[in-house]
């Protein structure tokens, strides 16, 4: 950092990690948790806070928590209960939030993160289950907000990490470190764009060598890695600032703005963060037991390092194309799949890394957005190798499947794309060709093998693309 | 013969004979509320028109088979904090004025299973929150048995309702009492359920922790009659229980043999009007006389549970009532600058005195600093009640007691001093606190001619035990009611 | 009276429940409040070391539901009783 302070300052950062979870119904209720919907179609009595309606607990939530927990080498509380968290905002139908305080379902977990500077463990102080609030938008024409509770009750948890980390880098690895876990386990597709993955950062500056922390902020509207980056620069120098200055860090909630590249205090006399946590009387605790958490253990997957390491004593393909394939679950599941079922991982990986990495870079897509079945890209790999199809004739399928998912022979078959194997044909339209280029005949028999390319991509041309190339080597040379 | 005198079982028999119909219960009901409701103002909402309409549809089901519940075409009075699909429903408030939910209270459609036709919503305390009816924003309810005196609360509206015949029975809810006193002001039968044994899906929440919903009834048969309609487990309650034995009914002998009667020591001491305490023994030795085995015991810490409730209740009511805030129903300021002028006016505006004094009192309890020395000591002192009940029960099938200190006092009288006021529920919270199930029923009369009520109390899901020997009493004492 | 309520503590709580009272109300508040209190402050008579705090009755645990979708649209009923609404949603004073 170019900034120099009359003191050496240490960054010391805790993360507040929401993430939605991927249930299909709401955390109480039955309503749909799809994302978008036009505005109050996935509401119902319970989810909108009317009078006399009661919260009824979604299993999943409770397993997807535990899955995350044992990820995270958390352990899982057997006797934990929901608490409401009391605050007026419109967001929040009831005015209270249902979340766990006193007893959150994990706690004392941690992870492995790597940076440049090497490996090392950030820990999870908790992960407590709560539901999401609605949406806000705001229509400044007219004065007034509006207030959309699709969203309202879709199933969240909180990832309360340790004062572990000392960087904007650490930070980082650690969310990817989350993102990837959550991923692995299906329990959220972990979008920050989207919000189904959300971050507060709780910094606070010291001495270094000091040995008490100094006062935090809680910084919250980080939607980009970019965002956190940024924020977590602004808001070190700002406190570094003030320190130097002879002031003191308030204790307070700030809210960074993207655009304005700036972060600003959420004060208000109305606010007195005091949310009068108690006990959830609508809901019962929820027991878990050893067979329960056995059982959740046992079906945990297969996480990306052992994946990694699978791979290499395997599969022989290069660490670097492991490394991309096993980034998601999706396309790790994909490859073994489909490796699965035509047994030639090199082939299948050839695909990923090359056609695959380049349409997805191309439709500015990521890996989980990928379509096309495993039992189609072994389809397609089966027409190539029965040299059905050609190679240039492969990659103009592959679109098509990538696009829509198609079957790859039928495809062909439908389209006319398979390769001419009959050979007599081939031997007319080769002596056509022949007859044509008089003089690229002349310079091949008069040593040049150039000329011979030429006739192969004049006899390809006329054949349509749809020839086997190692066919029309054989008897371009036979009558040459 | 008039069929205002017939009990509700009475009736349904009646109806399914052929000898009446739900049109003519309906109207003989509509009648009576013609006469009386003026002067007693039970009722926050009737719709004469619907409710006839919905008898003849009752009766035409009935006709051709198709409804054939044990409460076909039977008139029914709804408390105003049950939500009913359609029909205004205000929990006695200014800020749910306009309130019309597109549910129904899992209770309410349990008992429309049964065939039983909702006449109106009856009147109440402001969300349940008083013990007199009088903190209604629709205008006090009466005493039938003497204008001049309430007719107890928070579920006044209902046993009003019953003791009048202005219904054949009504649906409460009981959070401190407000089932068992409103019952034993009015002379009616009031049972309180254990906790957990009818769904409370659709009860508009005042202390969620301590609320059931139960029946006011003409007698103890009718009583158990509802109770086996509108018991059972909901899973749209997570609070609500899976019982075997709601055959409640088949518990309805006259016998009290081998019943082992605790009376309480600490009920009748300082406090309880002598009248109260003297027909309250009465009744306990008419039990004597058929069988019961009574005998005098400590319980312990009676004079706990009220502090104890009201920490509880208020805390729990400060959050149940955030949800009523101007933005997605119900009353909302007319003016204000920005969100929490708007937020505050609407529930300044809208909420009575005794509403906000309880909520400020939750919030307070609640807020940081105070939740440990407040709430949570009020929880453990829960747990010690609970513990002295459950040893209670170790010797004793029943509790017997008074409901209330004294008959329905003067409307007017008990306002001014919110905290005697409270001191009248001191018999029956700790009833809610433990969970337990409870009867209030008729056992005399004060020299001013006011019902005396007699409180049976049973260990949890022993509701079968109350009812039998509710029903031996109810025999044994013979007729009672209003002279209409 | 042990329980003195001071201004500030009205104001505060009347922030948290989000109720504006005016002054009589608020002298009648400081009055309940503090009478409320020093009954309350009974409890602490009892002692209540190694006791668990109950707020359940019974020991029921474990209730759930499935993650199967129940509900299909549910906007007309959600803002049936809406006090001000537009484009299917509710209005509310500007929030920024």
């Amino acid at each position: 950092m170019s900034v120099q302070y009359a003191k050496q300052y240490e960054t010391v950062i805790g993360l507040e990690v929401h993430v939605e979870l991927a249930t299909k119904t709401k955390i109480f209720c039955g309503c749909s948790t799809e994302f978008g919907g036009a505005p109050n179609t996935h509401t119902c009595p319970v989810c909108t806070g009317m009078p006399g309606t009661l919260p009824v607990l979604n299993k999943q939530v409770v397993e997807y928590a535990m899955a995350v927990g044992l990820a995270t080498n958390c352990e899982i509380t057997r006797l934990c209960k929901f608490d409401r968290k009391n605050y007026f905002y419109p967001d929040n139908p009831q005015n209270y939030q249902i979340s766990q305080l006193y007893l959150p379902i994990c706690r004392n977990g941690h992870v492995e993160i790597e940076t440049a500077d090497g490996k090392k463990s950030v820990g999870i102080h908790e992960i407590h289950m709560e539901e999401d609030a609605g949406k806000l938008l705001h229509d400044e024409w007219e004065d007034c907000s509006l207030v959309d509770y699709n969203r309202s009750g879709v199933p969240l948890i909180e990832i309360v990490s340790e004062p572990d980390m000392r960087s904007a880098e650490e930070v980082i690895a650690y969310l990817e470190k989350l993102r990837m876990t959550i991923q692995y386990l299906g329990a959220s597709d972990c979008k920050l764009n989207e919000g189904s993955m959300r971050a507060d950062v709780n910094l606070s500056v010291r001495e270094v060598g000091a040995e008490r922390f100094g006062t935090r902020t809680e910084m919250k509207n980080l939607n980009s890695f970019r965002a956190i980056t940024h924020a977590i620069e602004h808001e070190r120098e700002r406190q570094i600032e003030l320190l130097e200055a002879g002031q003191q860090v308030i204790q307070e909630t700030r809210r960074w703005d993207d655009h304005k590249e700036y972060s600003y205090a959420m004060r208000s006399k109305e606010d007195a963060q005091d949310y009068r946590y108690f006990p959830d009387p609508d809901l019962v605790p929820v027991y878990i037991s050893d067979a329960w958490i056995a059982a959740i253990r046992d079906g945990l997957p297969e996480f990306r390092e052992e994946k990694m390491a699978r791979y290499k004593e395997v599969f022989d393909i290069p660490e670097y194309d492991i490394g991309i394939i096993t980034d998601t679950k999706h396309m790790a599941d994909l490859f073994e799949e489909t490796v699965a079922i035509c047994n030639q991982p090199k082939k299948v990986s050839n695909w990923l890394m090359g056609e695959t990495l380049r349409l997805l870079k191309e439709k500015g897509m990521d890996a989980q957005e990928i379509r096309f079945s495993p039992q189609n890209l072994a389809k397609l790999i089966a027409l190539v190798d029965g040299k059905e199809i050609n190679s240039s004739v492969a990659k103009e399928v592959f679109e098509v499947m990538f696009e829509k998912d198609v079957n790859p022979k039928q495809y062909v078959e439908e389209h006319g794309l398979g390769t001419v194997n009959d050979e007599t044909a081939l031997r007319t339209t080769i002596e056509e060709v022949l007859a044509a280029n008089p003089q690229s005949v002349e310079d091949y028999r008069g040593g040049k093998e150039r000329a011979l390319g030429f006739l192969v991509g004049q006899t390809m041309k006329a054949m349509k693309g749809k020839a086997d190339p190692g066919m029309v080597n054989r008897v371009l040379k036979e009558l040459l | 013969m008039d069929l205002l005198s017939y009990s509700a079982v009475e009736l349904a028999a009646a109806i399914k004979e052929g000898k009446a119909t739900a049109v003519q219960a309906m109207e003989a009901a509509l009648a009576r509320i013609g006469e009386t409701e003026g002067a007693i103002n039970a009722y926050v909402t009737i719709d004469k028109e619907a409710a006839l309409a919905a008898a003849q549809r009752a009766q035409e089901q009935i006709a051709s088979g198709a409804l054939t519940g044990p409460f076909a075409g039977v008139p029914v009075a709804v408390k105003d904090n049950l939500c009913t699909e359609g029909m205004l429903t205000t929990c006695a408030s200014k800020i749910l004025g306009n309130f019309v939910p597109a549910y129904s209270a899992e209770v309410v459609k349990r008992l429309e299973q049964a065939g039983a036709v909702i006449i109106g919503k009856t009147n109440m305390d402001e969300f349940a929150m008083g013990s007199t009816t009088e903190t209604s924003a629709y205008g006090e309810t009466k005493n039938p048995w003497n204008l001049a005196h309430v007719p107890g609360g928070s579920s006044g509206g209902s046993a009003a309702a019953v003791a009048s015949n202005e219904c054949f029975f009504a649906l409460g809810s009981d959070t401190g009492g407000s089932i068992r006193q409103p019952a034993s002001f009015c002379g009616v039968v009031g049972l309180k359920p254990t906790y957990g044994t009818v769904s409370r899906y659709g009860l508009i929440a005042y202390g969620s922790s301590l609320d059931q919903i139960g029946p006011l009834t003409k007698n103890v048969s009718d009583c158990a009659a509802v109770l086996e309609a509108i018991a059972a487990q909901d899973e749209k309650d997570s609070t609500s229980v899976k019982r075997e034995d709601t055959d409640f009914t088949a518990a309805l002998t006259f016998d009290a043999a081998g019943l082992r009667i605790g009376i309480p020591r600490d009920y009748f001491g300082e406090g309880l009007d002598a009248e109260v305490g003297k027909a309250v023994l009465a009744a306990a030795d008419a039990l004597a006389a058929k069988g019961a085995v009574v005998e005098e015991f400590d319980l312990g810490l009676v004079e706990y549970a009220i502090p104890t409730y009201y920490t509880i209740a208020s805390a729990e009511a400060s959050s149940n009532l955030e949800r009523f805030d101007g933005v997605k129903y119900g009353y909302r300021a007319q003016e204000f600058d920005g969100l929490h002028e708007m937020y505050k006016k609407t529930r300044s505006e809208g909420f009575g005195a005794e509403v906000k004094r309880r909520i400020m009192l939750g919030s307070f309890v609640l807020s940081s600093g105070y939740y440990d020395a407040y709430y949570l000591k009020a929880l453990k002192v829960k747990a010690m009640i609970k513990k002295a009940f459950d040893d209670a029960f170790a010797n004793f099938d029943l509790i017997l007691g008074p409901v209330a200190p004294t008959t329905a006092p003067r409307l007017g009288e008990s306002l001014s001093d919110p905290l005697k006021m409270y001191l009248g529920d001191i018999y029956t919270i700790s009833v809610n606190l433990a969970g337990l199930p409870a009867i209030s029923v008729p056992c005399g009369k004060d020299t001013k001619g006011l019902p005396i009520g007699l409180q049976l109390i049973a260990d949890s899901f022993q509701e079968k035990k109350l009812l039998r020997a509710a029903y031996t009493y109810e025999q044994l004492r013979g007729a009672f009611g209003m002279e209409h | 009276m042990a329980n003195i309520i001071s201004d500030e503590t009205i104001e505060y709580v009347g922030i948290l429940a989000k109720l504006a009272l005016s002054d009589e109300e608020k002298a009648q508040a400081k009055k309940d409040m503090g009478r409320m209190l020093d009954y309350i402050d009974k409890l602490g008579e009892l002692d209540t070391t190694g006791i668990e705090p109950m707020s359940h009755v019974f020991p029921v645990q474990n209730v759930f539901r499935k993650d199967v979708v129940t509900n299909g649209d549910g906007s007309r009923d959600t803002l049936e009783n809406a006090p001000e609404q537009k484009d299917n949603m509710f209005i509310v004073p500007i929030t920024i």
